[in-house]
């Protein structure tokens, strides 16, 4: 089948999914949801394989409008994101078989899930504005039902409120944007806006339209507010797939009006230093505000948050190059931007997957109460390891290849106009490399906390494995997070046509000049870096060190923990999750204010002390000093006008002879 | 008749219904609002003929016609059989007092003149001069209609904004065509019936004509629910 063939059918079975699950009971409910979204899920991703490799293929659907039917498009980019989305919702909907089991409410979920899995792979392979917004305003909507599954508790509505209003503010935006693509062109249609010639005025109106409302639903700091309420509330199937592609998807579609529509012809120096930027604040206050985060789901919604970041500073950064007439760096930017793209589905859907695993099993996401999971689920536990290495960027796993690309990126960006731009591009690799090491810091603290040492509740202890449909979803993320860390040099050139068909230039064939073995982004003088001989050097290294330390016929002996000479061995005793970050929280105190409170009990005598409780809480800067105040401001407009409306027939009058006078001044 | 002489005449009809509108706005009684209401739909009819007359244009004489039966005689007439079967109270009762509404009226007329300026320049009509007045006559209205207390004077100020509607399309067109005036005539009639109908329907439900005291009744009544 043709690659068209196979994004229809993977439209096509959620739709069918949506329709009959609902109707169905029980079991088989659960069974037929998850099998038609595994089946999507595959033909997206060889569709996807497919449509990278082959030329562009169109199809012109009479649905929609009368005069303008649904126009469909699979070029390089839509193929790639095709493959990004399928090779997430295949493992996920094989995890969900075992994750939604004893799920008694499923009516919501057979009917949204489906709905959300279509309104993303439609926006990818949409090739006009309308068939876009639709299928966008479709994933919005029905990821606020998911958002909302468990709607009897307060914060989920609220959490399901904002969500829904900013995910509202960015299709107000989008569309803004197509309405200024659509009066330069005249035509819904993409090819036509893509030939369009636009004044610099109105590509600049366009740009700032889409890249708020991208960056609104990808959680661009500091539009990001809704993220990290919305993403841990929602089932966590659902946030694997929320956090792992839906992001990926408002990626896509700046991308798409970007690059693609406006064109790289059309860029001006400060769009990309302003995409640039805002990556790289995403970058840093994401990890920052991640460590400070006790709640596991939240804490992983802030990595998004970093991780977009990331992906924004290889955007940003090949936006500068191809402005400046560097079009082959501009595409090793691209391409590291995308890398991270499909790196940061799989890890950070794995993470997800491994907390959702977690919190099936515990029924908490409060990492305080957690500890020593490794005992009690050991396959979750090695997975969730494979993917916080992968998102610390150690190789050799994947996040490790296209952070090392964006660095090589930056690092080989030569002086660009301006000292401004010259100064900059060297602080966004700073920013980059604080980030990771950040982000470093953070996951050994989730590993620590939340699988090693003792367990810190009852329910925890009791704690078992999961069942092998939820191993095996976890198991094929994890397994690709490892492939596409040693083999980056396959799969880069399957990569190649995007930059072919929005640059007009091949990285190919530069990227293996040195054998398949050694990944070289531009020049093997300057850097190159080989997954395979890093890894065995590793295997080597750490072979060496232990057959050093046991040498052959030295028996290993297991004795009791060292405990200070302390009798009693208690699961206070360890560093908790709070307790880990606190360093870093007084490093990055004016940043994070947190506000700390220590209250001592000494009810005999001020010597006697009984208890101390220390209990920290880090607000959210953006929460506090932009969306409250725009809040409050709103409000107090709207009981203005309420007064104003409350004024009766004469005021009503008055407005109306005011406004025809001012009209008349105006016109005439 | 010379042109000349026509084109003086109109002036004059459209001074006085500027000055007509002004008397309506001035009154503080209502049975003498009404009678310069009628007034009003005279000035209007003869205005009508004169242009018909001026044009060579003969349908506007029936519309002429149809003005002074309907906006002379028939809505002045409906109205006073509402003021006087409902005991409206004879004054006028305005929100602003009379000096600052005249001034305002003032104020808007001069910004009418204002505004129509250029248009005058590029028309060639017989009654091009007289389009500033009937935009003045509009605002006048409508000022009519927010300056005063009671429902049944804002139904006349909305009856004047329409004969000054009339008034700019004679003025700006030569007349429209019959079946457009038939049409807005009619509206104009099933307008005035159904606020008639309104008048005693209100009256039986809040014992009032007075806006703001039906205004307070519903107010009680979303704090009741």
């Amino acid at each position: 089948m043709t690659a068209m063939a196979l994004a229809i059918t993977a439209c096509g079975t959620p739709l069918l999914a949506s329709a009959i699950a609902p109707a169905l009971g029980g079991d088989a409910r659960r069974s037929i949801l998850c099998l038609l979204l595994a089946i999507s899920g595959l033909s997206a991703m060889i569709g996807g394989i497919q449509g990278l490799l082959t030329e562009p293929t169109s199809l012109i659907l009479p649905l929609g409008l009368p005069w303008l039917p649904m126009h469909f498009r699979v070029d390089g980019l839509s193929a790639f994101f095709l493959l990004v989305i399928g090779t997430l919702l295949l493992p996920v909907a094989i995890y969900s078989q075992g994750y939604l089991k004893g799920e008694k409410r499923l009516g919501a979920l057979a009917v949204f899930l489906p709905l959300f899995v279509l309104g993303m792979l439609g926006v990818v392979i949409a090739d006009d504005a309308f068939t876009f917004m639709l299928f966008w305003e479709m994933m919005s909507v029905s990821s606020y039902f998911l958002v909302t599954f468990e709607h009897e508790r307060l914060e989920n509505r609220k959490a399901g409120f904002i969500y829904l209003l900013m995910a509202h503010l960015a299709g107000l935006l989008i569309l803004g944007g197509f309405a200024v693509l659509y009066a330069a062109s005249g035509s819904f249609e993409f090819s036509v806006m893509r030939a369009a010639h636009l004044f610099p005025f109105w590509a600049t109106a366009a740009f700032l339209l889409v890249a708020f409302g991208f960056g609104t639903k990808a959680g661009v700091v500091p539009m990001h507010g809704w993220l990290p309420d919305a993403h841990p509330v929602a089932p966590s199937n659902v946030s694997a797939l929320m956090s792992g592609i839906m992001l990926k998807v408002a990626v896509f579609g700046f991308l798409r009006v970007v690059w693609d529509l406006i064109g790289p012809g059309d860029f001006q120096w400060w769009w990309g230093a302003l995409v640039l930027t805002a990556g790289s604040a995403s970058a840093v206050s994401g990890v920052l505000f991640a460590l400070q985060q006790h709640d596991l789901k939240r804490l992983l919604a802030y990595h998004s948050i970093e991780n977009i970041g990331i992906i924004l500073i290889g955007l940003g950064l090949g936006m500068l190059l191809a402005h400046f007439g560097h079009p082959l760096l501009a595409a090793l930017g691209l391409i590291a931007g995308l890398y991270h793209t499909i790196n940061h589905a799989l890890f950070k859907g794995l993470l997800f997957m491994g907390a959702g695993a977690v919190l099936h099993v515990t029924g908490t996401r409060d990492m305080e109460t957690m500890g020593g999971l490794i005992h009690r689920m050991p396959a979750t536990a090695l997975f969730f390891l494979v993917a916080c290495v992968s998102i610390s960027a150690l190789p050799p796993f994947n996040g490790f290849v296209s952070e090392w690309l964006t660095f090589q990126t930056a690092l080989m960006a030569p002086q660009l106009g301006g000292a401004l731009l010259t100064a900059i591009v060297p602080f966004s690799a700073a920013m980059l490399a604080l980030a990771g090491a950040l982000a470093a810091a953070c996951f050994v603290k989730v590993f620590g906390v939340v699988f090693l040492g003792h367990a810190r509740s009852e329910h925890v202890a009791g704690a078992h494995e999961v069942d092998g449909w939820m191993k095996l979803g976890m198991a094929i993320p994890a397994l690709l997070c490892l492939l596409l860390g040693l083999l980056p040099v396959m799969f880069i050139p399957l990569m190649d046509a995007i930059p072919a068909s929005l640059l007009h230039v091949s990285l190919g064939a530069h990227l293996y000049e040195h054998g398949w073995l050694w990944l070289t982004p531009v020049d093997a003088t300057h850097a190159s870096y080989s997954a395979p001989v890093a890894l065995a050097g590793m295997l080597g290294v750490g072979g060496l060190v232990y057959w050093w330390l046991h040498p052959k016929g030295c028996r290993i002996r297991r004795g009791a923990l060292w405990s200070c000479g302390n009798p009693h061995i208690h699961a206070r005793m360890q560093y908790n999750a709070t307790a880990f970050s606190q360093p870093l929280r007084r490093i990055f105190a004016g940043v994070l204010r947190p506000e700390e409170h220590i209250h001592v009990e000494r009810p005999a005598h001020k010597l006697l002390t009984r208890r101390v409780r220390y209990t920290v809480h880090v607000g959210d800067p953006a929460v506090r000093h932009l969306y409250q105040p725009l809040a409050r401001l709103t409000l107090g407009l709207a009981k203005r006008v309420r007064h104003e409306h409350q004024r009766g027939i004469h005021a009503y009058l008055a407005w109306t002879f005011a406004t025809i006078l001012f009209l008349l001044v105006a016109f005439a | 008749m010379s042109g000349a002489f026509l084109q003086q005449l109109v002036d004059s009809l459209a001074a006085l219904m500027l000055l007509v509108s002004f008397a309506l706005l001035a009154q503080h009684r209502m049975l003498s609002v009404l009678n310069w209401f009628a007034a009003q739909g005279v000035l209007l009819a003869v205005t009508a003929v004169v242009v018909a007359y001026g044009t060579d244009n003969h349908e506007l004489y029936i519309s002429a016609v149809m003005t002074f039966l309907l906006k002379g005689l028939l809505l002045p007439w409906l109205l006073w059989r509402v003021i006087k079967e409902l005991h409206v109270h004879r004054e006028v009762e305005p929100l602003m007092n009379m000096p600052l509404t005249m001034l305002i009226a003032l104020a808007v007329t001069l910004f009418s003149f204002h505004i129509i300026q250029p248009i005058e320049k590029i028309s060639e009509l017989l009654t091009r001069d007289s389009m500033a007045i009937a935009t003045a006559c509009v605002l006048l209205g409508m000022l009519m209609m927010i300056t005063r207390r009671k429902a049944i004077t804002q139904v006349i100020g909305f009856l004047a904004v329409e004969n000054a509607l009339f008034f700019a399309a004679i003025g700006s067109t030569n007349g429209m065509p019959l079946v457009v005036e038939i049409g807005i005539a009619f509206d104009v009639l099933i307008a005035a019936l159904i606020f008639g109908l309104f008048f005693f329907q209100i009256r039986e439900t809040f014992d009032s004509l007075e806006v703001d005291i039906m205004q307070s009744h519903l107010i009680q009544e979303d704090e009741n629910e």
